[in-house]
Parts: C-alpha cells; structure tokens; sequence
C-alpha cells in the first residue's frame, strides 16, 4: 500500500465507524444536519475540492462533479423535505471512495505482478580490476570488456563465453524451465541466469542493444498500441459521461413539468430530482475504462512470462482471431540443422562408412559435410587424408588411410561410372564409393522438431481450420514433411519473393474477419512477417531481426508456443467481451430501472463500485495463463 | 523527437484526460499515456524544446485533472 492509499483507508474506517455510530444518536434538525455532515466531509472533502476546481478549469463532466452533484443533490433533498435521511448521500460517498481506494489497490499490485513476471533487468555488471571484482552499471560497460558472471547472478549483457562452464536457467526469457549448458566459445544473452559456475564473457553488444533491453522495451511498450476495443471504449466513455448527465438533467425536469403542464398533476420535484441523481451516480464510466485495459496489460504480462512477447494489446487482439496459420518449413516445423537420417546399401559397418565419409568431407565447411561430421561425433584427424579433390556440384574425392574414397551425388557416381542406388527417402543423399566399388548411401535430411506435429493439432483443436506450410524446398521432402506433420496445404520451391505473393493469395482466400498468420524464423522472412495479419517470430532469443519485424515474438523455438499464444489472446479477448457486455449491460439496466423509479441509490452505487471491483477482478484472471 | 516521462494518476479515465490534454499543447505532435506503466510518451515537433514544451504539458494537464503529475 502507498502513503495516499493508507490515509484513504483510514477516512474510509473512520467516516464508516461515525456513520454507524450516528445511527444510535438521537439527534433531530440542524443538530443531526451538522452531525452528519462530518462523516461526509471526512470521506468527501476532496471530491468536492476536486469538482470545483474541475468546474474552475473548465472541466465539468468529471466523475467528482458527479458524486458532489449526487451527494450535495441527495442531502439538499434530505433537508427539503425534512427527512432527515443523510445516510444515503454518505454512503454513496463512502462506497465511491472504497471502489477508487480497491481500484487503485489493485492496479497497482497487478502493476507490481507483472513487473515482476518480466523481472529480468539486470542491476549490475562485475568487472574485474587489479584482480577485484567492481559492480558497475551495465549501461557504462563497452563493447569487448570482459566481464565476470558468478552463480546466481543475471547475466547483464550479450556476449561470447571465453572462460568457464555453467548452466543457465533461460526461463525468464522463454518460459522453458529446462536449464541449457554452456561452456567456453558459446554465445550468450543477457537475461538468463547463471546457475553453477563462474563464467567470464567477453562482451558483443552495449546494454542499450542487449537482448534483455530489446526485450524489456518492447513488453513495456506494448500496452500504448491500443487495441480497436480499447478505442472503443475511450470513445464510448467520451460520449456517455455527457449523455447521462444531460439525461439525468432531462429527468429531473422535464416529466414534473410535463405532469405540471399537461396532466394536472403536482409536480412531485423531489422523486424526480432523486432519480435523475441516481442517474449520476451510476454514470462514472471508471469500470468500462480501467478494465479494458487492465485485462490486455495483464494478458500480455502473462504472455511474456511464458515465453510469448506480444508487441501490443491490437496484436493480441488480432491473434485472437487467427483461423489460418501459414508456416515457413526450415527452422520453424523442422531443425534447420542437417541430420544424418539413414545409411542404406552399406557394404561395410555403418560406422566405418560414416567414418570414411567425414573424412573425406574433412576440408568442406559445406552443412552437409559438417553433419557428416558431426554424425560421426569423433575429432577428426586431417593426417589421415590426402589428395582431396572437390568437385563442384558433384562431391568430394580423397584418398583416406590409403584407400580411395568418393563421395556425393548420383552425378559424381555417374562421373565415375560407378552403378549405384537410389533411395526412396526424401533428402540429400550421399552416395559413398570405396576403392571404386559402390558402398552404399547416406541420407542426410532436416529433422522435424519433436512437438511439430502435436503443435499442428493443438493448433487445430485451437480453433484454427487451415494450415499452410510454404518452402523453398523441393516438393518430395516438402510432401513428405507436410503429410507427417498433418499440414492441409504445401507450396514448394518458392524463392522468398514467392512466399510474399503466396501469402497475398492466401490473405485474399481467407474467411472475412478471420485472421492469417506467419510462422517463421525471422531471419530471412522479415517482409512476409510484415505482410501477413499478424508475423510470429520464432526462436527469437538473440535474433534482433525477428524482434524487429513479428508481431509475435515466441522466444524459443518450440512450435507449442504458436497454439498458446493464440489461446492466451483468446482468453485475453473473452475477458474484454465479457467486461464491456458486462459493465455497458449492467449500467444500462441500471440506468433504465432508475429512470423508473425502481432503482435506489444503493442499487446505482453497486452499479458503479460492485461492477468495477468484479470488472478488475476479472481483467486480473487474463494474468493466469498456466494451464493453458 | 520522442520523449517518455513517468506519471502519477489516479485513476483510467483522467489518464485518458491527460492524454487528451497532452496533445492539444502546442508543439506536441503526439502522446500516449499507458496507465497501466504510469508512462507518458511524448513526440515533440521538429525544433521544439521538450523542456518548455513539458511545462505547458503539466499546466494543461493540471487543468483537466489536478491531482496529476508528470516527473519531468
């Protein structure tokens, strides 16, 4: 709690207590007149301070003219025809009050609730002097410093490990909470934590461009794109505030002149007046503005402790009717990286094949010879090679322990007139030759990502009816990827400026007010990232590209996240829907029942205060996203 | 020239006011007022000084909400 919101607290005790307590005085006339105005000054001395120096400004259709209007109407009312009832106004006053008092506690603790979901701003960086360790600012470290991470500690800025092993826990980046290694030569950003050992990094970028900053910059800046319900409302409540005053003022003349005029009868002031200031009251358009916001700021809190950067409330919003997700294949549904798949037709062990073909790749720094490479996992020892020979666009040719080894495509054996197999696979094959006799073949391919094919059918159970996957890749492996992963719709061999025509096509195809969105990796996908509905960048930790271009920005790369994020924009969006019918529909039956009479100032309180507080509260829940 | 300055309101709707008020003053080409970060951001037009701008920003925003406050 604030200084300001203690003191509210306490006029809200103590002007309840007096109110109670004069229940049980006697006291009649003037005397109960003045005892009653203390409570009310107690809770009300700045609503009416406020009112007339709104009145003083110029601004007259503020909700603290409202109340003083409301409340000094009701007791002049009291005094008029001497009822003696001043409870009322008081307690319209006091209620008023508790709703502002429980509004502004708990935006600010939905403040502090998200902050600390996206608490990953470093404080400090260590850097070692005269072997002492210094904390400085990591706004005053320059590039190429070298600066010291110990466990437990945030890592304060992007930069290149030279020294030491650790791991580190990325979750506050990603949402993912298993913990990554990292070791000496290895990229690392800021953002994540250390858990285990010291690790000094020599510093890539200035704080200013560092992950954590980009990052941080874009969630806090995310909630001033507002969303079209957001418009909305603040133009609703541009338009209301006005109407219902001038209604109320309507109210409370023109039917007792009307019966006075037209139909004889007496006028009945009093009744009249106390329905238009119960018009007043329930006029505040507090509920409808704070809540649509609230939710939004609080969807896209959640959004981004799961991983999910949202870069506005209009983009959440736009998510939130996606029915047709068009992906990028390389990097999104699959790796990206090279894997050997399977070795077939080998006339000798699988491993020595291997062995013979890493080997002879050994000069090539080509994807395919780095998988080979890597399948083979062992240090590779460049003595054991001679007499390499590339042949461009065809493989290599190497003499290896002093055998004659080939290896590439069916144009190389062809070259060599060596007689070879074709594979039934989909991918790049490598045909191997040993001595000039056919040794069988290795099939290298991108692998599909683990959860790519569960994420397609969650996509779908999420209410997505069509899937479009785009590549530059040859239509067999394309086919095969798309019918593995039970992708709808495949086109490819397209070059990047395909993908863009592509997706126009496909934006024209779609239902009306649905949504399309592209999935890529954001490194070279940026002007369809651009071109779609929304873009979703995926894999983004560290890649400035994607965090410039998407909409989205899922920080790793797991494809689950596309379907999370839409549901958490529906679940955001459902709870906007639900505020607006909820506080308008409530509002208006409110007004409409106190226009005839049925409606007493309690009901207009609740009406006010009760639909604000259940509106917050419901806004709050687009913070849990948990199970989703 | 964007300028982001932190903010002390109260409530939504006088956010809103604020933000109203913000972008009337002159030389002010646009404002926005996140509430929810207490956050006004502020594009100032060419060759003007955020410093004499901001004063008449606070004075115009006082007008229509007084219990406002703008941390220049």
């Amino acid at each position: 709690m604030t200084k300001k919101q203690k003191i509210m607290l306490v006029r809200i005790l103590i002007a309840a207590l007096l109110l109670v307590g004069l229940n049980f005085v006697p006291a009649e006339g003037w005397l109960r007149f003045v005892l009653y105005l203390i409570p009310y000054l107690v809770i009300g001395y700045d609503i009416l301070l406020k009112a007339f120096k709104g009145i003083r400004n110029g601004q007259v259709f503020d909700e603290c003219f409202l109340m003083a209007v409301a409340t000094i109407g009701a007791i002049a009312l009291a005094l008029y025809e001497r009822s003696g009832d001043y409870t009322e106004a008081i307690a319209v006053m006091l209620f008023y009050q508790i709703g502002e008092w429980f509004q502004s506690y708990a935006v600010g603790k939905s403040r502090r609730n998200i902050s600390e979901l996206m608490d990953i701003r470093p404080d400090y960086a260590n850097i070692e002097k005269d072997g002492k360790l210094e904390k400085v600012d990591p706004y005053d470290v320059e590039i190429g410093s070298t600066i010291v991470v110990q466990p437990g500690e945030k890592v304060p800025l992007d930069g290149i490990i030279v020294e030491g092993t650790s791991t580190l826990n990325t979750s506050a980046l990603t949402g993912e909470s298993l913990p990554k290694d990292a070791e000496a030569g290895d990229e690392i950003i800021s953002g994540c934590i250390n858990m285990t050992g010291v690790l000094k990094v020599r510093t890539t970028k200035e704080f200013g461009e560092s992950t954590v900053s980009k990052i941080l910059d874009l969630v806090e800046n995310a909630s001033s794109r507002k969303s079209r319900s957001e418009d909305f409302i603040s133009r609703f409540a541009r338009v209301y505030t006005p109407g219902v005053c001038y209604a109320a003022l309507a109210l409370a003349f023109l039917p007792p002149l009307v019966r006075m005029l037209f139909m004889g009868l007496p006028a009945d002031w009093g009744t009249w007046i106390y329905r238009a200031l119960t018009f007043l009251v329930i006029s505040c358009p507090c509920a409808l503005v704070i809540s649509i916001p609230l939710s939004f700021f609080a969807g896209i809190g959640g959004a981004g402790n799961a991983g999910v950067l949202v870069k506005g409330s209009n983009y959440l919003e736009t998510l939130s009717r996606t029915k047709t997700v068009v992906f990028d294949k390389t990097g999104t549904l699959t790796k990206g990286v090279f894997e050997v798949n399977a070795i077939h037709h080998n006339s000798m062990e699988e491993e020595k094949l291997l062995e013979y073909a890493a080997l002879a790749e050994s000069a090539s720094s080509h994807p395919i010879s780095r998988s080979l490479q890597n399948a083979y996992g062992k240090a590779i020892d460049r003595s054991r090679v001679e007499n390499i020979q590339e042949i461009s666009g065809n493989g290599v040719t190497a003499r290896v322990d002093g055998v004659e080894v080939a290896a590439g495509n069916d144009k190389l054996m062809e070259r060599l007139g060596i007689p070879y197999q074709n594979c039934h696979l989909a991918g790049t094959i490598i045909h191997m030759a040993i001595d000039g006799a056919y040794a069988g073949h290795i099939v290298i391919s991108d692998i599909v990502k683990p959860h790519a094919r569960e994420a397609v059918q969650t996509l779908k159970k999420a209410g997505v009816t069509k899937t479009v996957m785009l590549t530059g890749d040859a239509a067999k492996v394309a086919d095969k990827v798309a019918a593995e992963l039970g992708i709808d719709m495949v086109y490819s061999e397209l070059l990047p400026a395909d993908k863009v025509k592509k997706v126009e096509e496909l934006l024209k195809e779609k239902p009306e007010k649905s949504a399309l969105a592209f999935v890529g990796d954001g490194i070279n996908d940026a002007p369809v990232l651009g071109r779609a509905d929304i873009g979703i960048a995926m894999g983004a930790m560290g890649s400035d590209a994607a965090i410039e271009a998407a909409d989205v920005v899922l920080m790793d790369d797991d494809p689950m996240k596309i379907a999370k994020a839409i549901r958490i924009s529906r679940k955001c969006l459902r709870i906007v829907y639900q505020n607006i019918v909820f506080a308008i529909g409530i509002k208006l039956i409110c007004l409409l029942l106190g226009a005839v009479g049925i409606a007493n100032m309690w009901l207009a309180i609740f009406a006010d205060v009760g639909v604000m507080i259940l509106a917050v509260l419901n806004a709050i829940r687009a913070l849990f996203i948990k199970k989703l | 020239m964007k300028r982001s300055y932190k903010i002390e309101v109260d409530c939504a709707n006088c956010a809103n006011k604020m933000e109203a008020a913000a972008k009337k003053t002159p030389g002010v080409k646009d404002a926005v007022v996140n509430f929810m970060l207490l956050k006004m951001n502020v594009e100032f037009e060419d060759g003007q000084n955020p410093k004499e701008v901001m004063q008449e920003v606070l004075k115009n925003c006082k007008k229509v909400e007084a219990d406002c406050e703008i941390f220049l």
